[in-house]
């Protein structure tokens, strides 16, 4: 009998103080703000137009005529024409190729020598000047652009030179690369998508950011934490209780971001650039799935962290810095070709981000790699949780001043 | 009852309680006098078990502290030195969190807290959220929280600390009906014309020890001195941290 009236009141410990907790941010606009709109929805927001504008500005580079000034253009009217006709307008010449590349007032710049003319006329080889800057990305296309213009001219004009000598044009290019490119629609989004992974673990740790510091630092600094603790409750649950409030806010803001992500989805031109991208309610099922473990280890780190500051400014440098690391797994697979080995999905964050990858790529996450993926964070929020408990037991704690 | 027994404490090499034991009976209200920093709040800490002492023994109604801190919390109204409030949410709901806490009944928390708001005076405040309360309403609303599981002892951390006249003649009327009530009510102060007044029994603490014990005319008798302020001065050695 006893017993089982203790046991009711340890659950509704822990309820009351979730509820209250929920109940009481709920009132705190600046917490709101943060973990349903800003938060969830910034990042898709920016996310689409960022894509938005990369996509128009390889649309444009490759439809809209290429301005390239062309030094010498007067000794190789035949080349130039047939510039023009693969849509690059001549620019007058500069005066320096090399700086007007450099200062960015032309993306490539062509020069031909005086000479080309005659060695031309005697079937000499003749050289054409391309200047460009291989760092400047958003000019690779242009002169990936022309570059391919001037050979195509070359292999032109050697063809009908060997023809003009009774031979066949194949003698000169005995062989031949034909092309078989693998990637799918689906895995040509990658490429662009590299840094979503990254956008889910953020508003996760954002939604629950504030609660985190709120409810140990910030109620330490409001000396509220001495009086609770002096109720006949232990501490773990009390623990347990705002953990499972945070753990439900930062929930809710994956849940909008997902679903804006959904919506958004739409507004994505991906099939422009021969892509295809599926951000509907199976990715979204997985990637909550992936990512509810993480709530948990995320949710118990940010408390720790938060509990081992002096005041709530203080727990808020710590969090912050906090932040960086999911930004490394991220990172890494972005610039890093690394493939996938079994054991990574138990890693905290780095299997989440393969998974939500995997699924991107329309390759499916398979239930091995999901079961390792869940094993792996949850006993490592375990770890987490159980050195929060600790923690949470020092006198150190509860003393605010 | 409270009864604490050659507790010790350190921070590192400061003995913040070096030895402190004394009896807090039902029914009597005792004060911990001492000047700033004598070792009153860390003693009292100790007492609600939010630390654990070096050494030494506490019982509240018989129960020890170590081996069962939650009944202990459970026998305990404790208004500690922190006494911040929530907020963002109203008196009421201030308090009804802690009854829910303590597992109370909510028919049963309602009328016991219909009973502390009266003798508390703070129908007026019940509804408004606590942020921009002032001093008073605060320690009202954090006294009525810390009270609403009807506990038979009352521990009060320096409870007129900050209030204006009329507040804290309030809070005394509050405490000689705790006792009425047949409570054991322990408070600290460092104020003595406030534990001349309310006090059946002296706790002297100074240096983290018990420096005297008795009542407040056992207390003059001890001394020799009629008037208890220089009582106080002649058992604590010094006038340093107190206030008339």
């Amino acid at each position: 009998m006893n017993a089982v009236a203790t046991k009711t009141r340890r659950r509704s410990a822990a309820f009351t103080v979730f509820l209250k907790e929920v109940r009481e941010n709920l009132r705190d606009r600046r917490t709101l703000l943060s973990a349903f709109f800003t938060g969830p929805l910034l990042g898709p927001l920016l996310f689409v137009m960022l894509v938005n504008v990369q996509i128009n500005q390889q649309l444009d580079k490759a439809d809209k005529p290429l301005h390239v000034p062309v030094i010498g253009a007067q000794y190789a009217p035949h080349l130039v024409d047939a510039l023009e006709e693969g849509g690059i307008v001549p620019d007058a010449p500069v005066a320096d190729p090399g700086t007007a590349v450099r200062k960015q007032d032309a993306d490539v710049v062509l020069r031909i020598g005086a000479g080309y003319g005659k060695a031309w006329r005697q079937g000499e080889p003749v050289q054409v000047e391309m200047f460009y800057d291989s760092s400047r990305q958003d000019t690779s296309s242009a002169v990936e652009r022309v570059q391919k213009l001037v050979e195509a001219y070359a292999r032109q004009q050697g063809a009908m030179r060997l023809v003009a000598r009774g031979l066949s044009p194949g003698t000169a290019w005995p062989v031949q690369v034909a092309k078989r490119d693998q990637a799918t629609p689906q895995s040509r989004a990658v490429l662009l998508f590299a840094m979503l992974p990254y956008f889910f673990v953020i508003t996760l740790f954002m939604g629950g950011m504030y609660l985190a510091i709120d409810l140990t630092a910030g109620e330490r600094e409001r000396q509220s934490l001495e009086p609770l603790f002096a109720n006949p409750v232990a501490r773990w649950k009390i623990l347990f209780g705002k953990l499972a409030a945070i753990c439900l806010f930062s929930l809710a803001s994956l849940a909008i971001t997902l679903l804006a992500f959904a919506v958004v989805g739409h507004l994505i031109p991906a099939e422009k650039l021969g892509m295809e991208l599926d951000l509907g309610w199976r990715f979204a099922g997985i990637v909550l799935l992936l990512m509810l473990p993480l709530v948990l280890l995320l949710a118990s780190l940010q408390t720790l962290v938060a509990a081992f500051a002096k005041s709530y400014r203080e727990a808020q440098t710590y969090v912050s810095l906090l932040m960086m690391v999911p930004l490394i797994p991220s990172a890494l697979l972005a610039f890093l070709p690394i493939k996938a080995q079994a054991w990574m999905y138990a890693v905290p964050l780095l299997g989440q981000n393969l998974g939500i990858m995997r699924q991107l790529r329309g390759d499916g996450v398979g239930a091995a790699q999901l079961g390792l993926c869940l094993a792996g964070t949850l006993a490592a929020a375990a770890v987490a949780i159980g050195i929060t408990v600790q923690m949470y037991r020092s006198e150190r704690l509860a003393i605010s001043g | 009852m409270i009864e604490v027994r050659n507790l010790h404490k350190a921070f590192g090499a400061v003995k913040a309680v070096d030895g402190v034991g004394f009896t807090a009976r039902d029914g009597e209200i005792t004060g911990l006098l001492g000047p700033n920093g004598a070792g009153k709040t860390t003693t009292l800490r100790m007492l609600y078990t939010l630390m654990k002492p070096d050494s030494g023994q506490v019982l509240v109604d018989g129960v020890d502290a170590a081996t069962d801190p939650l009944s202990v919390r459970r026998a305990l109204g404790v208004l500690p030195d922190a006494r911040g409030l929530y907020k963002r949410l109203t008196a009421r709901e201030n308090i009804e969190y802690f009854a829910q806490l303590h597992g109370i009944d909510a028919a049963v928390a309602q009328s016991r807290r219909e009973a502390l708001v009266d003798a508390l005076e703070m129908r007026d405040i019940l509804d408004r959220r606590t942020e921009g309360f002032s001093q008073g309403q605060r320690v009202k609303t954090a006294i009525a929280r810390a009270l609403i599981h009807d506990p038979r002892n009352v521990i009060l951390d320096e409870p007129t600390n900050g209030l204006d006249v009329m507040a804290t003649r309030g809070l005394r009327r509050f405490m000689q009906q705790l006792k009425a009530e047949g409570r054991c009510v322990l408070f600290s102060s460092h104020i003595m014309q406030e534990v001349a007044a309310l006090c059946d029994r002296i706790v002297v603490i100074a240096r983290g020890r018990v420096v005297a014990d008795a009542t407040p005319d056992a207390l003059r008798a001890q001394t020799g001195e009629a008037n208890l302020e220089e009582a106080f001065v002649k058992v604590i050695g010094t006038d340093e941290g107190l206030a008339a």
